[in-house]
């Protein structure tokens, strides 16, 4: 299970995050959406302390963690619990396909190497990469890079999978590929955090959908209800922008 | 006068003696310095950047005779100490100030996603440096340390000035032997020239393939 308390970001004098709460059981997919601007990225990165949190507790799975005394030792727990795929893929540039994925169940998780080469041939396959195993990043399509960052984040059986806006930086062409690997790691009940702007993907998969503004969670749901029926205004009003 | 090459040219395994410990050195001491200034550690880092400061901003020839002739008045341990290793000292010192300035800026080149992502599947900092970030930087870095490698090998000269006869010491005794001065200094010119443009060679094709890495 994740339980966020009270979390709360500050750039400066911006506060980013206001105290965000939210719990999110095993197995369970959620979708976060809003205006550009109001947070989400930056809710998805304190988890894992790319972004470091100002206030508030963190808990994923059997470790938590007070967010303004967190430890070196309690950060690196959070981000082994954790897998997160980027926006802009942010894979490692000089390994191939396979050895980013292979690379963190060596290094991190200290898996013997034939064990996580097996692994990340099965996830090769589910990606429908196998045969750019031994590419490099520079040598794939975006689509296939971040089939790639997905397949290293899936590799990692992390209790909770962080996706930034997994598609916003593809061209259209690359777009679906990406959402039908997603679709498929949902499919295995996943514990899933999603930021994306890709409104017919969140109500096909999502179990909640959350609707983020000014750092705050204005409302919440499920897709049926959020997407058909919201509540508040600002989500009417950010709905009717992004579905025109 | 081709009667000097061979003579000067048994001198040549030392003069490189020096250049290969003293490069070796100051990579790994350079790196040391490059990843502090890439962290910026309180206290070490003013350390780092006044170390850095003064050996760029001396001459080399300054720092030999500082280490051979001053230190060992100060600090008596160093009596015994010979031109060679004062040498060695000296160019490694010298020599990691400015190629820690090469390799931080490559460091700081890598793709700031790549740090993110490293720290995201849980690496500890060692693990994102050695094998992610620092692989990369070396790509970046190494014709830039090529060229300091061929500033090394001519700077190993200046360690006749210590009483060091490799090829410059040579050099000088066999001029001064014979008043020879244009043959003898003619012939290490050109020595000094041969090896410098060999590698220059090597650079460029190492270069060439530093350009093909991570591509396929």
């Amino acid at each position: 299970m994740i339980r966020l308390q009270g979390l709360t970001k500050r750039f400066g004098e911006t506060t980013v995050l206001n105290g965000i709460d939210l719990t999110i059981d095993q197995g369970e997919r959620v979708v976060v959406i809003g205006p550009s601007g109001t947070g989400k990225s930056t809710l998805l990165r304190c988890i894992n302390f790319l972004d470091r949190p100002d206030a508030g507790t963190i808990q994923v799975g059997d470790l938590t963690v007070d967010a303004a005394h967190a430890s070196r030792a309690q950060i690196l727990g959070l981000r082994r619990r954790t897998a997160f795929v980027f926006q802009n893929y942010a894979l490692f540039a000089n390994k191939t396909a396979r050895q980013n994925i292979t690379e963190a169940l060596v290094t991190v998780q200290r898996r013997p190497r034939a064990e996580a080469e097996a692994r990340a041939d099965a996830i090769l396959a589910e990606t429908g990469l196998t045969e750019k195993a031994n590419s490099f990043p520079a040598a794939l399509s975006g689509g296939q890079q971040q089939r790639v960052g997905i397949g290293r984040a899936m590799a990692l059986d992390a209790d909770l999978m962080l996706f930034d806006e997994p598609t916003s930086a593809l061209d259209p062409e690359w777009v679906g590929e990406v959402l039908d690997l997603m679709r498929r790691v949902a499919e295995r009940r996943q514990t899933m955090l999603i930021v994306t702007h890709e409104m017919q993907f969140a109500r096909e998969i999502a179990d909640r959908v959350i609707f983020m503004d000014g750092g705050r969670i204005v409302e919440q749901g499920p897709p049926a209800q959020v997407f058909e029926a919201p509540q508040d205004e600002r989500t009417r009003s950010f709905l009717r922008r992004v579905t025109r | 006068m081709l009667g000097l090459v061979p003579i000067l040219l048994g001198y040549l395994p030392l003069t490189l003696f020096m250049a290969v410990i003293s490069m070796v050195c100051a990579l790994v001491l350079a790196s040391l310095l490059a990843m502090e200034r890439v962290a910026r550690i309180p206290v070490l880092d003013s350390i780092v950047v006044l170390f850095i400061s003064f050996f760029r901003g001396t001459p080399l020839l300054v720092q030999l005779f500082l280490f051979y002739y001053g230190l060992p008045q100060m600090l008596p341990f160093l009596t015994n100490m010979t031109g060679v290793q004062a040498a060695i000292i000296g160019l490694t010192l010298h020599f990691s100030a400015y190629m820690a300035e090469s390799i931080r800026a490559a460091i700081i080149g890598v793709d700031r996603s790549q740090w993110e992502a490293a720290e995201a599947v849980g690496m500890t900092r060692m693990q994102m440096m050695g094998r992610i970030v620092l692989p990369q930087a070396a790509r970046v870095a190494a014709p830039t340390l090529v060229n300091y490698f061929i500033d090394m090998i001519k700077s190993t000269s200046l360690a006749f000035t210590l009483g060091v006869t490799e090829m410059m010491g040579a050099t000088q005794k066999e001029a001064a032997g014979s008043f020879l001065y244009f043959e003898a200094f003619i012939v290490v010119a050109l020595i000094y020239w041969a090896i410098v443009e060999a590698l220059s060679f090597a650079q460029k094709r190492l270069e060439f393939s530093l350009n093909r890495a991570f591509t396929r």
